[in-house]
């Protein structure tokens, strides 16, 4: 195998270009390139990348509604706060599949592993767009310790489960590079990496929630609770789920010719299976919340303004879609799963929005006016979703994720 | 909230920290609430690690250093000459305001600390009393127990031994985050500056107390409301007035306990929450609100591995079986 593609391409260059354009010459692969997809794209990075650069010339300020009372904007609350929960598909898909042996699953580990560390690489974007000295990022890690801070934590473990992930999906790029000796270390480390990810995940994704636990006086009281690291832990356990679920969804539809029969054959059932799980967890979560309310004895709260968005979220947000979901479980359907996956996604944005955003100083006379975010502050916002969107499928047009590498198969 | 509102004593001397601590200790066991539950099990698995010798620091009590110093607002002689908010411009050699210091019509909106002035002074009318309006200072409060030092992942806030809560922008890299966790909102940040933001704040003018000197905003105030000097003597300066004129002062000395008590404290006439001081603070240091999910990790780190490789073992394990 290895001895005809060097005969085909001789030179580490060649042979790196041909991996680069997928075997296309350059003006094919340039042509390839002119799609409606990717003409909307540069339109909105043209327009976000030069506000990035304005952001490094003029302060956060230029882009950012971000001020004294609100220190963290929407590219927080999105970019780091929704962001993160979404990126829990490493450790769920991981954990189900080389811990508990739901070996049937293996068809959307790379999926989900990818999944979570593009989802942490570009919140680590959005975070160093957001703090003033990004070129310091390091600091925790190896300048001043602070570990009385939550976000101490979540510094160091974002940092480590980001290299985590790396290496967990490491087996994929070194498939591509046909460097099979290193990818067997790669593998070997599987079971371990995936113990150390869960580990992280369970730390951090509750230290998202445990952030606030420091403003008692600043968070509404309805979403204020001592238990705020543990919503915060377990609704990522559902997203992580439900985002497969949509994520596998939008690639078999729209990247369907780089997945491989076994995926595209057994995504329904395997949608479904997805579908049981984070149903459960989103039952458990719902019980949770209400037991929240009722342990700060917050039942009265309930029949105020902030107290209807509250119920709007668990009932709307959490209960709904799990019902949706569970239907679709119930009826053995991957469509009615899909559309309760996409559903429940968008109950775990809301509640992390509602968090960091919504209910952060609910007291403060003219909250709300603050909250819709500047028209800059979205295209940058947009500008990042759309890089990530143009990095991830770069990614699966070259490397073998919603594919076994035919080379590798016996392996598996 | 699940934070029981507990009083810390007040001004305590070496001796009666230990005695505080003791009975305060003895109260806590009286309901053990999920936190102190995850601290007593830290306790113990730091001590099956570690052996006893852990145990005798395990509930180690810091009360604040002795003979700091504080300061004492009385709203009720604040005249609302913006004396201070000049004095301070001037000591801090902050940027000339938009405005001038003895102009009055900044008056008519709600001021807060910014980047280029550490304190401000506000305005209420109060209805039931017409004509006379009540005027706050604004200003870091400078924690007993600063949450925006617990909150810094870098440890570029310090609490010194003369009271006042420093900042350092060596070490800041902005993510802003003691902004957050301040339940006074005290922190600005300069969120012009493109490349060199930091954070902005009252540093109850720590170089001129060590010199011996006193706060420029104390020492400029023509009718003597705001007082500098150590904040067990403010307390007690502050409880005897209350005492003499209990139609004059809410019985409330806010600051005394709020947060577990802060350097600036504050006299009304009127209920704090009505010059929009935070009245929902619990009277704990809000660190102690975290400390449950940090005692927390060490557990996890530990137990998570046992766990799933029991999982993956037995896993394993039906699988040969098959």
């Amino acid at each position: 195998m290895r001895n005809e593609s060097m005969a085909k391409t001789d030179t580490f260059p060649a042979r790196f270009m041909e991996k680069l354009l997928m075997g296309m010459p350059l003006s094919e692969y340039v042509r390839t390139l002119i799609t409606p997809f990717n003409v909307i794209a540069a339109v909105i990075l043209s327009a976000g990348i030069p506000l990035i650069v304005l952001r490094f010339t003029r302060g956060l300020a230029y882009i950012t509604h971000a001020s004294n009372e609100y220190p963290w904007s929407i590219l927080l609350g999105w970019g780091l706060f929704s962001g993160v929960p979404l990126s829990a598909t490493g450790y769920i898909m991981a954990t189900a599949v080389y811990i508990f042996g739901f070996k049937k699953y293996h068809p959307l580990v790379r999926l989900g592993v990818l999944t979570g560390f593009m989802g942490y690489l570009f919140a680590v974007i959005y975070l160093l767009i957001d703090i003033g000295r990004p070129w310091r990022i390091y600091y925790p890690m190896a300048v001043s310790f602070g570990p009385t801070s939550v976000l101490f934590l979540v510094a160091w473990h974002v940092a480590l489960y980001l290299t985590v992930q790396l290496l967990e999906f490491s087996p994929a790029i070194l498939e591509w590079l046909n460097s099979r000796r290193v990818r067997k270390w790669a593998v070997m480390i599987t079971v371990a990496m995936t113990v150390a990810g869960v580990i992280l995940s369970t730390l951090h994704q509750s230290a998202l929630g445990a952030l606030f636990l420091l403003a008692p006086g600043k968070v509404h009281p309805l979403w204020y609770s001592g238990f705020l690291p543990v919503f915060f832990f377990i609704s990522s356990i559902y997203a992580g789920f439900v985002m497969v679920i949509a994520v596998s969804t939008v690639l078999s539809r729209f990247m369907r010719n780089r997945a491989d029969r076994d995926f595209l054959e057994s995504l329904d059932t395997l949608t479904v299976g997805l579908g049981k799980g984070a149903c459960v967890v989103m039952f458990v979560y719902f019980a949770l919340k209400l037991i929240g309310v009722a342990h700060d004895d917050n039942w009265n709260l309930l029949a105020t303004p902030y107290g209807y968005w509250f119920l709007v979220e668990i009932f709307l947000f959490v209960l709904v879609p799990g019902f949706v979901v569970t239907r679709g479980v119930k009826r053995n359907c991957a469509r009615i799963v899909r559309i309760g996956a996409f559903y429940a996604l968008a109950g775990v944005i809301l509640n992390r929005l509602n968090v960091s955003l919504i209910t952060f100083n609910w007291n403060v006379p003219g909250h709300l006016h603050h909250l819709v975010p500047p028209g800059k502050e979205v295209v940058v916002v947009l500008a990042i979703a759309t890089l990530h969107i143009i990095l991830f499928r770069w990614i699966v047009n070259r490397m073998p994720v919603l594919a076994e590498h035919p080379d590798y198969m016996e392996e598996k | 909230m699940t934070n029981s509102r507990k009083r810390t004593p007040a001004e305590e001397t070496p001796e009666g920290s230990v005695y505080g601590g003791k009975e305060e200790r003895m109260e806590e066991k009286k309901g053990i609430s999920r936190r102190d539950c995850l601290k007593a099990l830290t306790v113990v698995g730091c001590t099956t690690l570690a052996g006893s010798a852990v145990e005798a620091h395990a509930y180690k009590k810091f009360s604040g250093w002795p003979g700091r110093y504080g300061m004492l607002a009385d709203t009720t002689e604040c005249v609302g000459c913006r004396s201070c908010e000049a004095a301070c411009n001037k000591a801090n050699r902050l940027p000339k305001p938009e405005v001038p210091f003895d102009e009055k019509s900044v008056f008519e909106e709600k001021r807060r600390p910014t980047s280029s002035a550490y304190t401000v002074v506000n305005r209420y009318s109060i209805p039931e009393k017409p004509g006379t309006p009540v005027y706050r200072k604004v200003q870091c409060n400078h924690c007993n127990e600063p949450a925006c030092a617990s909150a810094c992942p870098v440890r570029a806030y310090t609490k010194t031994p003369e009271g006042a809560v420093l900042y350092n922008q060596d070490l800041c890299f902005g993510c802003r985050y003691c902004m957050v966790a301040c339940p006074f909102s005290a922190p600005a940040y300069d969120y012009e500056s493109a490349l060199e933001p930091r954070i902005v704040k009252c540093t109850m003018c720590h170089e001129r107390v060590k010199q011996g000197g006193i706060p420029a905003c104390a020492g400029a105030c023509p009718v003597e409301a705001i007082k500098f000097g150590k904040r067990e003597d403010l307390v007690n300066l502050a409880r005897e007035r209350i005492r003499r004129h209990p139609d004059r002062y809410v019985d409330h000395l806010y600051g005394e306990h709020e947060v577990g008590g802060t350097s600036w404290l504050y006299l009304s006439g009127v209920p704090f929450d009505r010059l929009d001081f935070p009245s929902d603070l619990p009277d704990t240091p809000l660190v102690e609100q975290t400390k449950g999910f940090l005692s927390a990790v060490p557990l996890v780190l530990v137990l998570w591995p046992a766990f799933l490789g029991m999982a993956y073992a037995a896993n394993r394990n039906k699988e040969d079986d098959q």
